[in-house]
């Protein structure tokens, strides 16, 4: 019977509103724009985050990551050319960064570690046949693929007796084995790093490319998957502690014992802790700042309040132009209210008690914002396909961005409607049946 | 008490207009009728006389200031609105001069109207809407919307509303005002027809010829009953 009443109080609201089309389409279009834009917005919002979100978790978030540095003080004094009379006896060479004792140290004395695993960086070119393709060529453990979550695609990792003979055999990634052999299998071909050969023992698929987050822009324009695993004893040996670059007449020595220490910890809880410990205990070893301390989990926390707060404001925007277009429908519902009084008094007179009357004109407001609010959702869920088809920014609709602007188109209908509502409701039969 | 048989019993009705501040008008001073079922009042009086404000409160749009009204054995003279309005679509069907259709309604669902408001399911009565379309003469203009209408159907249409909730009265307000005198003779001829079938009807008019119809017909003046004349006897109460 209620549900009855409603149904045809609806559908008396339809067609007062199809009596004025164009005045219904312009009061609803405050509302569509509205709720469309909430949906976009949060969306595109969304969309970005995401993105970040997944670089970071690719980390690991139960991974710490140490970096080494090169000391500001010290490359400001190499800029200055010369570095002063007090140089020392190794001239124009530098020495910092993370040493093998550090490694130790962590994993002895911070509770809750699983794993320490050391590597060294070198970018050096690595040839096949005719083929040179710019690498970094990372000496590390057999355990890395665990640790950095990469996948073993073909043959096998590092073994622990290459670590032991510092054996010259390498893992290459997916990207590095599809330019240095375009027509081969590269399993147990030979490929020439400096000076030395290194068999080809397996095919690593990364999962990221953590190594190329550092560093500044030295490693800009290069293909970001090129990366060469040796054991660590073999980089060691092979390479020396020492290492020089030359440029253009001027050379460069820098003496770095391991380029990035990445700590597993057992939990996520672990890695909170840890982090201070961490810091504390390579403090007291390192007499100047030339490490970094990335906590993905931190960064990934971060993010999320980032996206929160991005969040919040293209909200508010989106609510913004909602409310306006509240306002709207207040204003023409108000208008209309004053245009049937009439109808009003009529209605009061057969019989309409008050909140009859209201509910009429809050259904009809009701149905012009919900209807917008419809219209509104399809038009924001296709804003953003089209937002990511025109542009390369990843969009997500997400559900609750739907029924949330769609229920604020709602409370909007009700909120604006209801002194509309209630001043037609509040109206004198008598005045009312005489307003001409 | 009221005797059963008169519908509508008012006794001492006065009602003040506060016009702001210490200007107050006395639109009715003191006012008593007595009405029988199946009678038919014409209300006459010149403008200022309290007609209109007699009008409102026989509709139950308004409430008087002191004494009391009685209708169909209910004193709704001091009853909240709610219940006013309820009583209103129950027991009054109103016929006005400009007809008052909903616009953006049909024939069929302007009749429909009332029932609407006393919670009533229209599709069980769809079939005393169809009759009392027939019976105004519309029965094959239920689709139309009023401004597909002639006055003088859109009033007829307004006559049949005023009937689909069973009322005690018809008060009608001046229904030929805006009518030719053919289609007005019609309408009246209409109102004559259910008074004979024993509706009670209550007319306004200042129109000496559409008052003559009546049984009754109670000249005002000055927010007083001045005179009455009685055309013919009203019928006995069947009760």
């Amino acid at each position: 019977m209620i549900s009855y009443q409603l149904a045809s109080t609806i559908r008396l609201g339809v067609k007062s509103l199809l009596l004025h089309k164009l005045r219904s389409a312009l009061t609803m279009l405050g509302i569509i724009f509205g709720v469309c834009s909430v949906i976009a917005m949060l969306a595109i919002g969304e969309g970005a985050s995401y993105e970040a979100q997944e670089a970071i978790k690719k980390l690991g978030s139960n991974n710490i990551l140490l970096r080494s540095v090169k000391p500001p003080e010290q490359a400001r004094q190499q800029g200055g050319g010369g570095g002063g009379g007090g140089g020392g006896p190794r001239g124009m060479q530098l020495k910092y960064g993370l040493t093998y004792q550090d490694g130790s140290r962590l994993q002895t004395t911070i509770p809750g570690v699983k794993r320490v695993l050391p590597m060294r960086i070198i970018r050096e070119n690595v040839r096949f046949d005719r083929n040179e393709v710019p690498c970094q060529v990372i000496g590390t453990l057999p355990f890395y693929p665990e640790v950095a979550g990469a996948a073993i695609v073909r043959g096998r990792f590092l073994a622990h007796i290459d670590e032991v003979h510092q054996d010259n055999v390498c893992i290459i990634t997916t990207g590095l084995a599809r330019r240095l052999f375009p027509h081969q299998d590269p399993l147990e071909h030979s490929v020439k790093i400096d000076a030395f050969y290194y068999r080809v023992v397996g095919v690593l698929q990364e999962r990221s490319q953590p190594e190329q987050r550092s560093q500044s822009g030295k490693m800009e324009g290069q293909p970001l998957d090129n990366n060469v695993y040796i054991p660590l004893g073999a980089s060691r040996t092979r390479f020396g502690e020492v290492l020089i670059r030359r440029a253009a007449g001027s050379f460069e020595a820098e003496e770095v014992q391991l380029h990035q220490i990445t700590v597993q910890m057992e939990n996520t809880a672990a890695v909170e802790t840890a982090d201070p410990q961490i810091k504390t205990l390579l403090d007291k070893f390192h007499d100047q700042q030339d490490f970094e301390i990335i906590v993905p989990l931190q960064l990934l926390r971060q993010a999320e309040q980032t996206k929160r707060i991005f969040n919040i404001v293209l909200g508010s925007i989106a609510a913004i132009s909602l409310l306006v277009g509240g306002i709207g429908i207040m204003n023409i519902m108000l208008a209309t209210v004053t245009e049937r009084t009439r109808e009003i008094g009529v209605r009061r007179a057969l019989g309409a008690k008050r909140r009859d009357i209201t509910r009429q004109f809050l259904v009809e407001t009701v149905v012009l914002s919900v209807g917008g609010g419809l219209i509104g959702v399809v038009v924001g869920v296709l804003t953003p396909i089209v937002v990511s088809q025109l542009t390369t920014m990843k969009t997500i609709v997400t559900v609750w961005s739907v029924l949330l602007a769609f229920g604020i188109s709602g409370a909007v209908g009700i909120v604006f409607g209801l002194y509309p509502a209630k001043a037609a409701a509040r109206l004198d039969p008598i005045d009312a049946l005489r307003h001409e | 008490m009221p005797r059963p048989s008169a519908i509508i019993r008012i006794e001492g009705v006065k009602k003040r207009y506060v016009l702001g501040g210490e200007n107050e008008v006395l639109a009715l001073r003191h006012v008593d009728l007595a009405v029988e079922a199946g009678t038919y009042l014409a209300i006459m009086g010149p403008s200022g006389s309290g007609k209109s404000t007699m009008l409102n409160i026989l509709g139950c749009l308004d409430r008087p200031s002191a004494g009391s009204y009685w209708l169909g054995g209910e004193d709704v003279s001091r009853m909240p609105d709610d219940q006013l309005s309820e009583a209103r679509g129950r027991k009054i069907g109103f016929i006005f001069q400009s007809y008052n259709l909903i616009a953006q309604l049909t024939v069929l669902e302007n009749i429909q109207v009332p029932l609407l408001y006393q919670g009533k399911d229209v599709r069980l009565f769809h079939d005393r809407c169809l009759d009392l379309a027939r019976l105004v003469g519309l029965g094959d203009r239920l689709g139309h919307r009023p401004n597909q209408l002639s006055g003088g159907q859109q009033q007829r249409v307004a006559i049949a509303r005023s009937l689909v909730n069973d009322p005690l009265m018809l008060l009608a307000d001046e229904p030929t005002g805006n009518l030719d005198s053919r289609t007005g003779t019609e309408v009246l001829d209409l109102i004559d027809r259910l008074n004979q079938a024993g509706k009670t009807i209550i007319l306004v008019t200042h129109d000496e010829r559409v008052a003559a119809r009546a049984h009754r017909v109670v000249h005002m003046k000055d927010g007083v009953i001045d005179r009455e004349v009685v055309n013919r006897p009203p019928p006995a109460p069947s009760r």
